[in-house]
């Protein structure tokens, strides 16, 4: 028993984690007609929340509460996780990334998330601004736009054979190229790394 | 934005659509929490959630993102040409049925931007809520401004060339 609480407590490989993210496509289908999607759950709360008579957030919201049910459990899963099932030992990263990084003026590298940019302390900072407040304006409105993020384009809509979800697909990646080699270095010395 | 005739009244749709056509008890609503427990289990476990990692994937240093998504990809198209060929059912016995994507210019420009959110953040909207659980509370704000982000993206959505 031990050693199964220690190998699961181990970071798992990605032979492991992304058949699991894939099974989720026929365990949502079979447990209720339901495509994978995450991104949505954002337009479900907008719908709720503020739907301010727009055309866009006028749907039946109470009918995709599964999918507000399905985010509340990542994040219960992420503090399950965390709290019981957490590595001891710091992230291992590529060596080649982590120099990169160092020279962009990254010094944290024991947890999963750089404490030098995710911290309460660069909230109202142009750290904060950039990596908090633009970063997730993009995922939010990028996702909506193109009707949908990584799990409902590139995994489930992939998996239907969907080729606007590969064209979607392609157009993540090329944004996340262009903003790693382009942008990042210019934000990082300007906003104070 | 495009109308989906469908049986109910619902003057629009969602773009990954619920298509069961029963309703469905609390109690049955549950199994989403439960399957959506595990899957954020599985976000922290395999280190999916972390900056580092996308920071990796981005700079071609590392195999481990393209591993995750490459086999997360096999595994739904043999799952799903399964269910379509051998006609699988729902659990309530409904045919499943998933519906097709089609192309707008907005997978194209809003992909892009996504991109660009997704270094930064080092996360898509489903990292974004296990990074909260795992105790990253200042993703809370990232999470409120994707909200925001598509508030906007909603109340303009007409406007947009799509």
């Amino acid at each position: 028993m031990e050693q199964i609480v220690e190998w699961i407590r181990q970071p798992w490989p990605w032979y492991v984690a992304g058949p699991l993210i894939g099974l989720t496509v026929p365990a949502l289908l079979i447990i209720g007609n339901k495509s994978f999607g995450i991104s949505s759950s954002l337009r479900h709360v907008c719908a709720a929340c503020m739907p301010a008579n727009i055309p866009f957030f006028q749907y039946d919201w109470k009918k995709e509460i599964w999918n507000i049910l399905f985010v509340v459990g990542i994040f219960l899963g992420g503090l399950i996780a965390s709290l019981f099932l957490s590595n001891p030992d710091a992230i291992v990263i590529a060596a080649s990334t982590q120099q990169d990084l160092s020279e962009l003026g990254i010094a944290d590298f024991n947890s999963l998330l750089p404490a030098d940019i995710f911290s309460w302390a660069n909230l109202f900072s142009l750290k904060g601004l950039f990596f908090f407040v633009i970063g997730g304006f993009l995922v939010g409105f990028g996702t909506r736009y193109a009707g949908g993020c990584t799990s409902g384009h590139a995994i489930m809509g992939i998996s239907n054979l969907q080729w606007p979800s590969l064209l979607a697909t392609i157009f993540f990646m090329a944004g996340g190229f262009v903003m790693t080699h382009l942008f990042l270095p210019l934000i990082m010395s300007w906003v104070g790394f | 934005m495009k109308v989906i005739e469908k049986k109910s009244n619902n003057p629009i749709e969602c773009e990954a659509p619920n298509m069961r056509e029963t309703g469905e008890s609390k109690w049955k609503l549950l199994r989403y929490l439960i399957v959506g427990v595990l899957f954020g289990i599985v976000f922290v476990k395999a280190e999916v959630i972390s900056w580092f990692r996308i920071q990796e994937m981005f700079r071609l240093q590392s195999f481990f993102m393209y591993g995750v998504i490459g086999s997360a990809i096999l595994v739904g198209i043999i799952s799903i040409q399964l269910i379509k060929r051998l006609g699988i059912k729902t659990l309530e016995g409904e045919p499943i049925k998933i519906a097709d994507k089609e192309f707008r210019k907005g997978q194209v420009i809003g992909g892009f931007l996504f991109g660009l959110g997704w270094a930064l953040t080092g996360a898509c909207p489903g990292p974004l809520f296990a990074q909260i659980g795992s105790g990253f509370s200042v993703v809370l704000v990232t999470l409120l401004s994707a909200i925001a982000g598509t508030w906007v993206y909603g109340r303009f959505a007409d406007k947009l060339p799509n």
